[in-house]
């Protein structure tokens, strides 16, 4: 009796031994984790300049993610923090900031700005040092790179300059179009989306009448659509900035066109500064984008929750920055968690590894389940097409509705059809 | 439409431009070309104006050329404020070539540091009755669209630049201003005080920021660092009208706006910057003292 009292004791004795084992090493490994400190993501940003409205927005967005992941016990059981620099939207400062974050700051990863022009200078800056790099918006970035641990969020598909408009020139077809015109800004992104564009309407068999670019700091755009409508194209493709976007679209509601469908590619229309300013100028243009609050976007389960989030964060702490953040937020959330699922996956700062990992799996996230090709891009292209109807006045608060910005494809999650941009005006 | 209609359209749109432009840059001829300080904050200047307007319109619904004028008196005064410090810190001490330039620099970014803190990031617009709209019009078989938003900017800088000239060309102080920019000692000498009125001339040419600021922001989207955009232009319509001459300004904003509305009409958007700048160096080729300056008389 008393052998086997002794022999339970000691079966207790040694689990004890083991489960504290156990806890005390896992305790000493979050000891020794935690006095490595936090893991650092470095990135450059858009605070001011002509991007400041989309980056602003996203960097509101990355620390929401940032509060989250650490809530949850951060990546590798480590605190995340954020250190990032303000780019100015301007590419000549942006080799310096990721050189700054990764040899001054040692930042454990680097994700990018947003948007192709402040991704572009980066680029070298990540092969050099073979780090994963997360692209935010990037329009064709790693085309000539080829880079194997660059990755990017922008829903294009794997041609993101053809797969950016292909959805916009399927969503044209009902117009019968036979010629068009394009007109894009002087940027890197803008020139590239006019490449795909180009592309796209070669497939068609449009006949190309007008094809230019614009300086960025063009203040008047009367005399670019009067000489785009002395062509008479069916079909006016737009690949602009914000400024040359509104300024295009008060040129348009003042000159007039006889084109059936305009817009494309205008990034700025999508900015609630730029919504509420335009107002009923914006209605007819057909125009792509990647959520808007219509019923349908339900696809993208937690994307309504995260832009309540951010809406809440913006009215409670007063942030000069988009009140609606439709645009970047659910895309500047899901990149950096891919990272930080990818990582914790992992189960160590292994850029090889890691960039391994993000090619072989399908992530959940709130912009639904993203799978990367091998350029780094989407498998697949999920921009949609909007069209701009039953804008009434500059109330900033129709836009956060269903009904102005009716979704024309794709076809799962359509809520309107598309019409003549005279029809709507 | 025939390559007339387009012709006479891109003239129109581009006189209008070259008053918009003119709106810009007629306090800067003041500042630069009459008292020579390099105020590269001006374009930013405008843009603060520019906010001002925005603000007026959003919050009491006011008309934005009204408000301009309501800001100008604002303007003045910082006008003079700046001018003061400048004197005090650089001009007094010779010290204007170099720091002098470093001041401007510093005026232009913390004023956009104030407009990001104080308005954020997002781009700006405001509406009135005029802008969006365009006055039709047929001259024979030639229809001609004119944006109310740029005939109303043109009207406003045509007068802007007729009252500015007139005032310096025919009243005591306007005289006086020409006077410092030509022999700063010999004003001395005839009992006027050349700073006071150097510092009077300065804040007039900011007080203009008052206006321009408004019709920039009926022309264009407005954010905090949107008028780095228009500091080469601004500078070279200085340059090109002959420094400290108004009528030159506007002469030179002229040329350069037809010169980008015909080159945008004809030849594509992205050749108007270098067909401008070419006008510029071709003009300074021929006359380094612009197109109505008559050189330092000092």
């Amino acid at each position: 009796m008393i052998r086997i009292l002794a022999n339970r004791m000691r079966i207790w004795l040694v689990a004890g031994l083991v489960v504290s084992s156990v806890v005390l090493s896992g305790s000493f490994i979050n000891a020794a984790q935690a006095q490595k400190g936090p893991i650092k993501v470095g990135f450059s940003m858009a605070l001011t300049g002509a991007l400041a409205g989309g980056g602003k927005q996203a960097l509101e967005a990355m620390k929401i993610w940032r509060d989250d992941i650490n809530a949850k016990g951060g990546m590798l059981g480590r605190q995340v923090d954020l250190v990032y620099y303000d780019d100015q939207t301007n590419p000549k400062n942006v080799p310096g900031i990721y050189a700054k974050l990764l040899d001054v700051d040692k930042v454990d990863f680097i994700v990018s700005g947003y948007g192709t022009n402040l991704i572009a200078p980066a680029m070298p800056v990540a092969i050099d040092r073979e780090v994963v790099f997360m692209g935010l918006f990037g329009m064709n970035n790693n085309k000539k790179w080829k880079y194997e641990k660059y990755f990017q969020i922008l829903p294009a598909g794997p041609d993101p300059a053809v797969g950016f408009s292909s959805n916009w020139f399927e969503a044209i077809k009902s117009f019968k179009p036979k010629t068009i015109a394009l007109v894009a800004a002087d940027a890197e992104f803008a020139r590239n989306l006019k490449e795909g564009a180009v592309t796209n309407a070669k497939r068609m068999g449009l006949e190309i009448v007008y094809n230019k670019n614009y300086p960025p700091k063009t203040a008047d755009f009367t005399p670019i659509v009067r000489a785009v409508n002395a062509k008479k194209p069916d079909i006016f493709y737009i690949a602009s900035y914000p400024n040359g976007s509104a300024g295009i679209v008060r040129a348009l509601a003042e000159v007039g066109s006889d084109a059936k469908a305009i817009g494309g590619g205008m990034v700025g229309l999508q900015f609630a500064g730029i919504m509420a300013g335009l107002g009923p100028n914006l209605n007819g243009i057909l125009n792509y984008d990647f959520y808007v609050p219509e019923p349908t976007m339900a696809i993208y389960p937690g994307s309504s929750e995260l832009i309540k989030r951010y809406q809440e964060k913006v009215k409670t702490e007063g942030l000069k920055t988009d009140a609606l953040g439709y645009y970047l937020v659910p895309w500047a959330y899901a990149y950096v968690d891919i990272l930080g699922q990818a990582v914790n996956a992992v189960g160590k700062i292994d850029h090889d590894a890691i960039a391994e990992y993000i090619h072989k799996t399908k992530f959940t996230t709130v912009v639904g389940d993203v799978e990367f090709g091998d350029n780094g891009e989407w498998t697949e292209s999920r921009t949609i097409v909007v069209q701009y109807q039953g804008i009434k006045n500059n109330d900033l608060g129709q836009f956060a509705k269903p009904g102005t910005r009716k979704i024309m494809l794709p076809e799962d999650i359509k809520t309107g059809d598309v019409q003549p941009f005279n029809a709507l005006r | 439409m025939d390559f007339l209609e387009l012709l006479i359209n891109a003239l129109i749109a581009g006189v209008l431009l070259g008053g918009f432009f003119a709106a810009l840059s007629i306090g800067l001829s003041i500042c630069f070309g009459l008292l020579d300080t390099v105020n590269l904050a001006h374009p930013t200047l405008i843009v603060a104006a520019a906010f001002c307007t925005f603000l007026l319109n959003d919050v009491f619904g006011l008309d934005p050329i009204l408000a301009g004028v309501l800001i100008t008196p604002v303007f003045f005064v910082i006008g003079l404020v700046i001018y003061t410090a400048y004197y005090q810190f650089f001009e007094k001490n010779s010290a204007e070539a170099l720091r002098g330039l470093a001041f401007f620099f510093g005026l232009l970014f913390i004023t956009e540091v104030i407009l990001i803190m104080v308005f954020g990031v997002d781009h700006r617009l405001v509406n009135a009755a005029y802008i969006g709209k365009s006055m039709g019009m047929s001259l024979g078989t030639i229809d001609v669209s004119i944006p109310y938003r740029l005939l109303v900017a043109f009207a406003v800088a045509a007068i802007m630049t007729l009252g500015l000239q007139m005032f310096l060309d025919r009243s005591f102080f306007g005289r006086a201003t020409r006077a410092v920019h030509q022999d700063m000692m010999a004003l001395s000498l005839m009992g006027v005080d050349p700073v006071a009125i150097k510092r009077i001339a300065f804040a007039i040419g900011l007080g203009t920021c008052g206006l321009a600021g408004a019709l920039m922001i009926v022309v264009i989207p407005i954010e905090p660092a949107v008028g780095r955009l228009f500091i080469g232009n601004v500078f070279a319509i200085v340059v090109l009208g002959g420094l400290g001459s108004i009528s030159g300004t506007l002469i030179a904003a002229m040329i350069l706006g037809i010169a980008e509305s015909v080159v945008s009409t004809f030849f594509g958007p992205s050749w108007a910057p270098a067909v401008s700048f070419g006008i510029l160096l071709g003009v300074l080729a021929f006359r380094p003292t612009g197109l109505l300056g008559v050189g330092d008389t000092r």
